[in-house]
């Protein structure tokens, strides 16, 4: 049911009694073309962008929860493209791009909202990390603005500029950065591939994918076994239990990150920022709440719940450039399971198995990749070749060394 | 008078201490006991509040923690804090709070007409419009969304306050201080184990204070005064009033909170206003109690619509009748106390309209009496003028009242019993959702297990306190059950009147209605976490306590199940809303993270130095001579010096490990990229370690003291990092090497003494017994000497400068008085103390590399170091830096930079094109790493990595700066730009 | 979290510092597929879901590193020791 001015007028008049359900609840057919393992944002965006790209429609999802129910619904909805090494600065962008056009593409309003990245910097080496970093994107076309202490002032007046332990030097700014609204993200993507003909199986779980000679053959699930000419992991934090039942091993540790929301306020905080003497990131919804995270639980962990060291760093991390706002209160914090790679960036990739196909390693990044994930792995499992944008993006590159690590922390996932 | 609904006698309050208040400017009078709710209650203010989406007018609707609807701002000022309730808030004389979220004013608020406007703004409308035109949504549409919602105002500036952190013990921690709790507490206590009661309340009881109970042969309030008086007698008892046990972490780890100033205008001086705690429990029992349930019908968030306990608080408690001429609406026998109460407080209650038909519990009095009957909707706007009810038999009426008490039976505080992923589980026989699998360690007693019998909850309490101190193996005796007064628990819920007229609300706060959630559940959200989300419901500063389960009940009944099988959402930490000011305690400001001081820093102090933050220290960064000179001139200055007489820099940052043991030789060939077992005793050597990825990670010198002794420093940065690396590799992959090392970097000071006249001054300090000659102690020597009459310390002869060079350690408590003498031996050559500016251009003249270079994507070889790692062993990271890509011939490389112009002032972070070529990931060559002007060669210079930039050494490249605006030809060159053949090191 | 240090008794996480799955041998440099085998061993992880025996550094304790055996779904921890045999010894 296409939305637009007529038809949301016409359900006001009409006491919104003939809106139509956004997606449809199947039952599993006997085989699919495509088998998407995971129903969170980048397995929909998945198999929309081959429903829409590339023509399929025999197409399934499979979610062992409710779609979105991972962490494209619970993280701290960052939209970026701000990255430093070559292997990710295509994809990111190409990501953004996706964004920027996505809400009259898929005709959902995901509230993606272009207010505006900062990343401060609090010394003169960490301001020529950020001006390498801003020049790496100009590269590639993308801006970024270096912006000193006063400007930095200029645009969030009420950070600690005076008594602060690491003072705030400057800042490096992508305007076109912002937030999205992320459930909203699940749901355009849910709905636009429904429509086009996708199942997208709920209650789903994948239990076994059944590989012979070499070639995957389907899934073992919840409600039976279904066959596929093709499969794609597309399981965040779970991808190795479930990659682990074709054999596979892979170079990925599953970490929990927390997230936060403040009680709703009056607008405070116009765009993001992150902390830049700390790893913390920052902003305000349209609801009023502000919404932050700063780094992982350091132990590896399947239990979407975190432990109170993370949350003190992080609320310290908090204080530490805003203490304005030490009476507002935290309303609520969760946790989230991260599939963080050796490097600390993603895979989009064949595996060694015929038919098998991975997505995974995001690491702290995932959601705003959300739609040049899809884009580019369903572009993989259309025709077997990466897309332009997302060839850096190799399982190989731990063997070959061609390795992409934006902070230089190696191979210690829970650094990144 | 004031106080028209204060009754003159009874309740909790202290009537011997009035308290004077502002509520929007208008001044009130209280009693010491009363929150805010009670007071503004004593004074028919009703309306105290606007809701979030439609800016309906509210007001109070419960008597706790779990108020949706009278959020106010409190205090002035730096102290003003949004979002408050005053429900919870505690009166103190003075106090001042402020409606929020309307405009002009609470009475008259424009915001209201978002009501008008509410057939279309269903729940989800925002995800089907405002896209069009695309540039509306930033710059139109979600201004104002933003300042429509959000309820209070941010707090502006500096908090005057200050929070605590803490840490407490105990064998039993009790989670609330009702009836169950202080039972638990009670029989726990008297076993002597250590027991921690915690109550959000100021006051020990929970609802005994608001019930008209009999406990033995003493009324409830008599039974919590006695029983608090023997805790408080029990020294192995801690009571914590006014502390909210916000969340459960694994292995018995309760956060608290404890509000020590809140009731307070400001906190004594020297007391925080609130502390938050870890507290370590063995075991825990929750007896947190219930919520009561609202009913869902037309208009039912009206002000003067109330839960029924909590207008029985406010009789009882706060000797305050909220209402006076009141209908009951209640799904359960509960109701009929509050019309007792009403009736025992003088007040009128107008009928009890009772949902079931076959409720066998008989009304007071000829009150008329209504069963099988539902209220379709409230009369009123801004107070409640009456109801229209609907009969059993179908007659509609209306009824005139100014208030309503509303019982549907409880939903259970299981909230904490889900922070470890626990999951409530549906119970038909109570009607409620209880605790499923529960935390390890924690167990759940009274109301809170469904337990909602005053006796029976009492029960629950002693036999768990008995039970788990046994368990813990104190021992517990001479507990019996007390008898309580008879009553009458019998429900039915009624989740929704379907045949109401107007909006009937389920959230309050976030203005979600029963329709909100049929569409959502009509356009498929069917899973409660999605219609939660769509809607909005619970989300809101309550977390939904009021609204959820209800939200649930319709949720199924809209999609034809039942509630075990809609299950619930998750309750997350914290139970209630918690300052971010108290979870950071006085890691604030300065505080924020220690901050670690040279030995020499008092004395640079006094030198007027200007310091940086170099992680945790603050190092000198120049030594300016005069208040304007800049640091550039302060920098060419001490390099100047330096090079060509002496200078002297604080270097004790540098991590400091000492090692001892017959293996250590073997150890740092392994870790080091070279080899150190053939390193003779006296001499040092320069060592790069990489991680096991084949990065290098950190570099610094070694020395060998004696036979078995080995003194290792590090980067400063690099400090910490590697004596974890070195802890692993001896203790986990080579348990079996004979060595044993620590961290001394705290304990030594040590200064960098550099310049042709570095032994000059040296020989001043060093006991003559030591020889100090270019010949007895050469370039890379180093050993154990006295100074300034035997003073024991280190002297290494080591260089970063370039210049003959010298760096002398001492321990920690000599490092202010050495940088004295080192100062007076000095002056006669001219001496300069130098900063980390100076020292950073000396190293970058001398192409050292530094934390630029070795940032972690570095190889020996990127670096050009590849001659100091041995072919002929292994170490860590040797074979993963030779992986293909580590081999490609066009994998950047340290090489140095020169500007055409000299005066081109290079900067860090600039990237590398080839003349004419287009910005391009595919152009791009390299970056900049390290800048400095160099006094040496009257140039700015620079050291990068350039994509085969050995090969191209002469050649002209662009650095790019996009992001600063400027472009420079510079030519690759050697990174060594000064002394290229180290003669001046030698002395 | 509290991590049960065997030379310290349990103290809070925060005093340790995590570094990964426990028990992975560092391969012979000298075999002949030495370079793969340093690939297996710097990246590749169970990561399992359940019980695991992981790596703890007492950073800020008595500076040991400890095998925890923790259950990666629950957190529950059912067992820690030195990761040094002959720590282990000289303690007992």
């Amino acid at each position: 049911m296409h939305y637009s001015v007529f038809s949301i007028i016409s359900q006001a008049f009409k006491g919104q009694k003939d809106w139509k359900p956004v997606w449809r609840y199947p039952d599993p057919k006997a085989e699919y073309e495509i088998l998407i393992i995971g129903g969170g944002g980048h397995g929909l965006s998945t198999a929309y962008y081959l429903a829409k790209n590339h023509g399929y429609t025999n197409i399934a999802v499979i979610e062992k929860n409710y779609l979105g129910s991972g962490s494209v619904g619970r993280n701290t909805t960052i939209v970026r493209s701000n990255y430093q090494e070559p292997g990710n600065i295509p994809f990111y962008e190409h990501s953004l791009k996706l964004w920027e056009g996505l809400e009259q593409d898929f005709n959902y309003n995901a509230m993606m909202s272009q207010r505006g990245v900062l990343n401060l910097y609090h010394s003169d080496s960490q301001r020529d990390d950020y001006a390498r970093r801003g020049n790496a994107m100009m590269m590639h076309g993308v801006r970024a603005d270096l912006l000193n202490r006063e400007q930095v002032r200029d645009v969030v007046p009420f950070l600690d500029f005076d008594n602060a332990r690491f003072p705030i030097h400057g800042g490096l700014m992508q305007w076109r950065g912002g937030t999205a609204r992320h459930d909203a993200v699940a749901w355009g993507f849910a709905r636009g591939a429904d429509s086009r003909g996708v199942d997208i199986l709920q209650n789903t779980e994948a239990k076994q994918i059944r590989v012979e000679n070499g070639k995957v053959t389907g899934v073992e699930t919840s409600r039976g076994f279904i066959k596929a000419k093709k499969v794609g992991i597309v399981a965040a934090g779970n991808t190795t239990r479930i990659a682990e039942t074709a054999g596979l091993r892979l170079p990925i540790e599953s970490y929990v990150l927390q997230a936060f929301v403040s009680e709703a306020i009056k607008p405070l905080i116009p765009c993001v920022v992150t902390f830049g003497a700390g790893h913390f990131y920052i902003s305000q919804s349209d609801k009023g709440g502000l919404v932050f995270g700063a780094s992982l639980d350091y132990y590896t962990s399947y239990a979407a719940r975190g432990n109170l060291p993370g949350v003190e760093d992080t609320i310290e991390e908090a204080m530490a450039i805003m203490p304005s706002i030490s009476r507002v209160k935290l309303l609520r914090h969760w946790g989230g399971i991260m599939d963080m790679s050796m490097d600390g960036s993603p895979i989009i990739d064949k595996t060694g198995i015929d038919g098998l196909y991975i997505n995974c390693g995001w690491c702290y990044g995932g959601f705003k990749a959300t739609p040049a994930s899809g884009y580019c792995f369903a572009h993989l499992l259309a025709t077997g070749e990466s897309h332009p944008v997302a060839t850096a993006l190799k399982l190989n590159r731990f063997e070959t060394g061609y390795v992409i690590d934006e902070a230089g922390t190696g191979a210690q996932p829970n650094l990144h | 008078m004031s106080q028209l609904h204060r009754l003159s006698s009874g309740g909790l309050i202290d009537r011997a201490k009035p308290l004077s208040f502002k509520f929007d400017g208008k001044t009130y009078q209280g009693f010491a006991g009363d929150t805010l709710a009670s007071a503004l209650l004593a004074n028919d203010v009703q309306l105290v509040a606007r809701s979030f989406k439609y800016h309906r007018p509210r007001g109070i609707l419960t008597a706790g923690s779990e108020e949706p609807n009278a959020l106010v701002e409190l205090r002035q000022g730096a102290r003003r804090e949004p979002n408050v309730r005053a429900t919870t808030a505690e009166l103190y004389d003075g106090l001042i709070a402020q409606s929020q979220n309307r405009w002009p004013s609470l009475y008259f608020d424009f915001g209201a007409v978002n009501s008008l406007l509410s057939p279309f703004f269903a729940a989800g409308f925002y995800y089907k419009t405002f896209m069009w035109p695309t540039a509306f949504w930033e710059k139109v549409y979600e201004p104002l969304i933003r300042r429509a919602a959000g309820l209070g105002k941010p707090p502006v500036g500096d908090d005057p306050d200050t929070y605590e952190k803490a840490f407490a013990h105990c064998d039993l921690l009790v989670i609330g201080a009702g009836p169950a709790g202080l039972a638990a507490a009670l029989a726990a206590g008297r076993s002597g184990a250590r027991v921690i009661l915690a109550d959000e309340g100021p006051m020990l009881g929970g609802r005994l204070l608001s019930d008209r109970r009999i406990i033995g042969n003493q009324s409830g309030p008599d039974w919590v005064k006695a029983t608090e008086a023997e805790l408080a007698s029990l020294p192995n008892v801690r009571i914590m009033p006014r502390t909210t046990i916000f969340g459960i972490y694994d292995h018995g780890v309760y956060g608290a909170l404890e509000r020590v100033n809140d009731h307070v205008a400001t906190p004594p001086a020297h007391e925080p206003r609130q502390r938050a705690y870890r507290i370590y429990a063995k075991r825990a029992v929750l007896a947190a109690g219930a919520i009561e349930r609202p009913h869902v019908f037309g208009n039912n968030d009206r002000p003067g619509v109330m839960l029924g306990l909590a207008m029985r608080s406010y009789i009882n408690r706060y000797a305050v009748v909220p209402t006076k001429r009141v209908a009951i609406f209640t799904s359960s026998d509960e109701g009929y106390a509050t019309a007792h109460d009403l009736i025992a407080a003088g007040a009128s209650v107008q009928a009890i309209i009772d949902t079931r038909a076959d409720a066998t519990i008989s009304a007071p009095n000829d009150i008329p009496h209504f069963k099988g009957a539902r209220i379709l909707r409230v009369l009123g706007n801004k107070q409640v003028q009456g109801v229209e009810i609907e009969l059993k038999d179908g007659a509609i009426r209306i009824l005139d009242c100014d208030g309503v008490a509303m019982s549907n039976g409880w939903n259970p505080a299981v909230h904490l019993t889900c922070h470890l992923g626990g999951r409530p589980v549906w119970d038909d026989k109570t009607n409620a959702f209880l605790p499923g699998n529960v935390p390890a360690g924690l167990s759940v007693a009274g109301a809170a297990q469904g337990h909602f019998g005053l006796k029976e909850t009492l029960a629950d309490g002693l036999r768990l306190g008995a039970s788990i101190v046994d368990e813990l193996g104190f021992k517990a005796s001479g507990i019996t059950t007390p008898d309580t007064d008879p009553e009458s628990l019998a429900h039915t819920p009624l989740w929704r009147v379907k045949t109401s007229k107007g909006k009937c609300f389920v959230d309050f706060q976030h203005d979600v209605t029963d329709t909100d959630i049929e569409l959502a559940n009509r356009e498929g959200f069917r899973s409660v976490e999605h219609m939660k989300r769509y809607t909005t419901l619970g989300m809101a500063t309550d977390q939904g306590k009021t609204a959820n389960i209800s939200g649930l009940a319709i949720l199924g009944e809209a999609s034809g199940r039942k509630m075990a099988e809609v299950g619930t959402t998750i309750f997350r930490p914290p139970y209630t809303p918690v300052a971010l000011g108290a979870l950071a305690g006085h890691h604030v400001h300065k505080g924020f993270r220690p901050t670690r001081l040279t030995p020499s820093h008092q004395w640079a102090e006094e030198q007027g130095a200007v310091f940086m933050e170099t992680g945790l220290w603050l190092r000198a960064q120049y030594f300016p001579k005069t208040k304007n000179e800049s640091w550039l001139d302060a920098m060419i200055r001490e390099v100047e010096i330096t090079r060509s007489k002496v200078g002297v820099c604080d270097v004790s940052t540098l991590g400091k490990i000492n090692l001892q043991g017959k293996d250590v030789g073997t150890f740092l060939d392994r870790v080091y990229t070279g080899t150190f077992s053939t390193l003779p005793v006296g001499k040092v050597r320069y060592g790069l370690m990489m991680r096991e990825d084949g990065f290098v990670q950190d570099d610094g010198t070694t020395s060998r003291l004696s036979d078995n002794h080995w003194l290792m420093t590090t980067t400063t940065a690099g400090a910490g990092k590697v004596m974890a690396h070195l802890e692993f590799c001896h203790q986990v992959l080579w348990p079996e090497l004979d060595i044993a090392f620590t961290s001394v970097t705290e304990q030594w000071a040590q200064y960098s003494i550099a310049g042709p006249h570095s032994r000059d001054v040296l020989i001043k300090l060093v006991d003559p017994q030591h020889g100090i000659s270019n010949e007895a102690f050469p370039y890379m020597a180093c050993g154990a000497i006295t100074i300034c009459n035997g003073i024991p310390a280190r002297l290494f002869r080591i260089s970063f400068s370039g210049e003959m060079a010298y760096e002398i350690g001492v321990s920690n408590r000599y490092g202010d008085a050495l940088i004295r003498a080192i100062m007076d031996a000095g002056k006669e050559f001219g001496i300069t103390p130098y900063g980390l500016e100076a020292l950073s251009t000396m190293r970058i003249e001398k192409g050292h590399v530094a934390g630029s270079e070795l940032n972690g994507q570095t190889t020996p070889r990127d670096l050009g170091l590849i001659k100091i790692v041995s072919q002929k062993k292994d170490c860590i990271g040797k074979h993963m830096s030779e992986r293909p890509a580590m081999l490609a011939p066009d994998r950047p490389i340290l090489v140095g930079l020169k500007p055409k112009n000299p005066k081109s002032k290079l900067t860090g972070g600039a990237h590398f094109l080839d003349k004419g070529a287009k910005p391009s990931l595919e152009n791009d060559l390299g970056h900049m790493m390290s800048v400095a002007y160099s006094p040496m060669l009257k140039s700015w210079i620079g050291l990068g990595i350039v994509k085969r930039g050995r090969e191209r050494i002469g050649e002209t490249i662009r650095a790019v700066d996009f992001v600063r605006g400027t472009e420079f030809e510079v030519e690759i060159c050697d990174p060594v730009f000064f002394d290229p053949e180290g003669v001046r090191i030698r002395g | 979290m509290r991590i049960p240090c065997p030379f310290c008794g349990p103290r809070d996480s925060q005093e340790f510092s995590f570094l990964g799955q426990a028990g992975l041998k560092r391969p012979d440099p000298n075999a002949p597929d030495a370079q793969m085998q340093f690939h297996d061993y710097v990246h590749i992880r169970d990561n399992k879901a359940g019980v695991t025996q992981e790596l703890w550094l007492h950073a800020n304790g008595c500076r040991s590193w400890i095998v925890v055996t923790r259950n990666t779904l629950t957190h529950e921890i059912t067992g820690s020791e030195f990761a040094s045999p002959q720590v282990k010894e000289a303690a007992q």
